[in-house]
């Protein structure tokens, strides 16, 4: 037995004795650390390498967005045209565009006018600015929402469960004035009042507006804004997956072959 | 003629060329006959799979800043309209800030294999050293590019990191200042971060140039470690490295893709999706995954100054790497004590990079100081000492003969040998 044989022993077993009591205390770390209830999962029909938008579950959404959530919130990176990407045909988007008034620059007198809207505009906010939309909103500032999924850890679930967790607060949990309890909003407190009930919509395609179809619609239309190109890059990527694995098929027999006489 | 070079190529437009500016021979020279060690394992595909990353990163950047608005008010808003509204910009975008985090992983693997199999030694220590140089701009890079969309993580990571020189005792708040510009990280800040983070690629650029000329000079290491003994052991580069490195890149690129069409968000911190809000600090502010480490080490150290010093002193360390190692030595196959060190230098930098992605309380501080001091004790105490003390395994007579003579006794771990048969085709 040479020594450096043992010294190789006895540092190897040292060496696990230091990874096990420095990585065992960890998990307790880290239960500790989450105090935030676990999201609810929703089987989305956006998930999965294959996984497309429901049309129609992002229209209803899209109906629940212009009649109740665009009173505060803007999505300032959606054009009325983009719309076509949930299905919504050429009539109905010019209809849904000139419904609102949008600044039309100035007249030969140099009067600002404004003019209906058109397909090609942005989505019209509404707020002018940070100010008002925070002076209406009990100083709250209501996020944009067109990448809203993105920007929230646990994105679609996390909206999900933002819109169906409001609830008295519990016993003892004292609200500061004008805000609701919410079990998923980081500490509780939310300047948001609840904005969807059972039937806050009624819907022209017969679905029952309960709050959590509302609630799935909303957020299926969500994550279409957020990344509207996403059918199209699953579908490239299919495509370029599938190419690449026969590419690498390929080679490796080629390389296999250009190898075969070395020894 | 006099001064013309002399060519051997059947193409008379080739051999015109070639006569007077021997870039055919060069090729011919560097990458097709270029004598290569025939033991390479899958490691060697790094360096090729690396330069290829940089490319894709320069071509995509090319084309992003084409469409890219380097203006605090207006870049968040050009982000989303290449997502939105350039053709195939969302493709783009996607393979430019993915294929950041694959380039740093073809990285680290690369640094890894060239530790292990000790690349970096005589008479390879500038090519080593010109790789950790490398390194140090594509952090740089990386940093500077993550500031530019803009979003809340960008701007409070773009505050974070230049405050830094602010420990610097005297002159760090000239130097803070003098970097952005102005007074906070605002709009200036942007615009130079933009300029730098399109130059510094190129620079990277030359010095991988650079890189792989004194590659060629002293040729490739093995996973043996030991030297060509003639053309027995070595291979001409095309087509069997050619052909070898393109399965590994092939494979790399599936990775690639996967990340790009099905989960392009994967690396991303969600919070850069919210527009940059000076008056707002979002509750955690934490680099990209493949800074972390670094941060964690920043983190691990009471006193800001020191902080700051041990976390460039990480990398800088780096470049002394070939002297602090005393082993003669190179391949940890042949290295007992070494071998089980660097492994465990590879879980104390995963370690680090777990615990600069947490708020450094209770026990992730523990955890960040000892794997920050386990990281710097390997580089400045173990190596230099287990050079001396350690007795490595003995080393096989050439590349082609990996057979050892009689096995005095060693009992830890694989040696090499076996089938004479594509020896150490996959370690």
């Amino acid at each position: 037995m040479r020594p450096m044989n043992k010294l190789v022993r006895l540092m190897r077993s040292s060496v696990l004795a230091g990874i096990f009591s420095a990585v065992l205390p960890f998990a307790s770390v880290f239960a500790q650390g989450t105090e935030e209830p676990s999201l609810p999962h929703i089987n989305w029909s956006f998930e999965g390498p294959f996984g497309t938008y429901d049309l129609a579950a992002a229209q209803r959404g899209f109906q629940i967005y212009k009649d109740i959530c665009a009173n505060c919130h803007s999505m300032n990176y959606l054009h009325y045209r983009d719309l076509s990407g949930i299905g919504l045909n050429e009539d109905q988007i010019k209809a849904i565009a000139a419904s609102v008034e949008v600044p039309g620059g100035v007249n030969d007198s140099g009067q600002p006018i404004t003019r209906p809207g058109r397909p090609a505009d942005t989505f019209k906010a509404p707020f002018p600015n940070e100010q008002a939309a925070r002076a209406a909103n009990n100083g709250a500032y209501p996020p944009d929402q067109s990448i809203l999924v993105l920007a929230r850890k646990g994105g679609a679930d996390y909206i999900y469960a933002i819109l169906t967790g409001y609830s008295e607060p519990p016993a003892g949990m004292k609200l500061q004035p004008g805000m609701s309890y919410n079990k998923y909003f980081p500490g509780h407190q939310i300047a948001m009042p609840q904005p969807l009930q059972d039937g806050s919509v009624q819907y022209a395609d017969g679905t029952k507006p309960t709050l959590e179809q509302e609630a799935k619609d909303v957020v299926t239309f969500l994550a279409w804004a957020a990344e509207p190109e996403m059918v199209q890059r699953k579908q490239t990527g299919v495509r370029v997956v599938l190419f690449l694995l026969m590419l690498t098929g390929l080679t490796y027999a080629l390389k296999r072959r250009v190898w075969a006489d070395v020894h | 003629m006099v001064g013309l070079h002399k060519g051997e190529f059947q193409n008379s437009l080739v051999r015109w060329i070639d006569a007077r500016l021997p870039v055919f021979t060069l090729m011919q020279k560097e990458y097709s006959a270029f004598p290569t060690p025939k033991n390479f394992n899958y490691f060697w595909n790094f360096g090729a799979i690396a330069t290829v990353a940089l490319l894709i990163m320069i071509l995509t950047g090319i084309f992003l800043a084409m469409n890219y608005v380097p203006n605090s008010a207006l870049a968040f808003e050009s982000v989303q309209r290449i997502m939105r509204d350039v053709n195939y910009g969302w493709l783009i975008r996607y393979v430019h800030m993915n294929g950041a985090s694959m380039f740093f992983i073809a990285v680290y693997i690369h640094i890894f294999r060239g530790i292990y199999y000790g690349s970096y030694k005589t008479p390879r220590e500038l090519l080593w050293m010109l790789g950790v140089l490398i390194l140090f701009l594509m952090m740089a890079t990386a940093f500077m590019g993550y500031v530019l969309p803009w979003g809340q993580m960008s701007y409070w990571g773009a505050t974070v990191i230049t405050n830094l020189f602010s420990a610097f005792p005297l002159v760090g708040k000239a130097i803070v200042t003098w970097l952005w510009g102005g007074f906070s990280v605002d709009n200036p800040t942007l615009n130079r971060f933009f300029s730098l983070h399109y130059l510094l690629p190129f620079i990277i650029v030359a010095v991988v140039g650079l890189h792989v000329a004194a590659l060629h000079v002293s040729g490739s290491n093995n996973p043996l470690g030991i030297d060509p003994k003639g053309p027995q052991d070595t291979v001409p580069f095309h087509p069997y490295y050619t052909i070898k490195d393109s399965v590994g890149l092939c494979v790399f690129l599936i990775v690639f893709a996967i990340f790009v069409f099905f989960a392009p968000n994967f690396f991303s911190n969600p919070d850069n999706s919210i527009p940059a809000n000076p008056m707002m600090t979002p509750p955690e502010i934490v680099p990209e995954w493949y800074l972390l480490p670094y941060y964690a080490i920043l983190r691990s150290v009471p006193n800001k100054l020191g902080g700051v010093l041990m976390m460039f002193g990480s990398i800088f360390i780096l470049f002394f790497l070939p002297w602090l190692d005393t082993s003669p030595v190179r391949s940890a196959k042949f290295r007992p004590i070494f071998r089980q060190l660097v492994w465990l230098l590879v879980i104390d930098v995963l370690v680090l990079g777990e615990v600069g992605a947490h708020r450094p309380e209770g026990l992730w501080i523990i955890a960040g100081r000892v794997a920050t001091a386990y990281y710097f004790l390997f580089f400045l105490v173990l190596l230099p000492i287990i050079g001396k003390l350690e007795r490595p395994l003995p080393l096989p007579e050439s590349i082609s003969r990996p057979v050892l003579g009689p096995r005095s006794g060693g009992g830890g771990g694989p040696v090499a040998g076996g089938a004479p048969a594509k020896p150490m085709e996959k370690a």
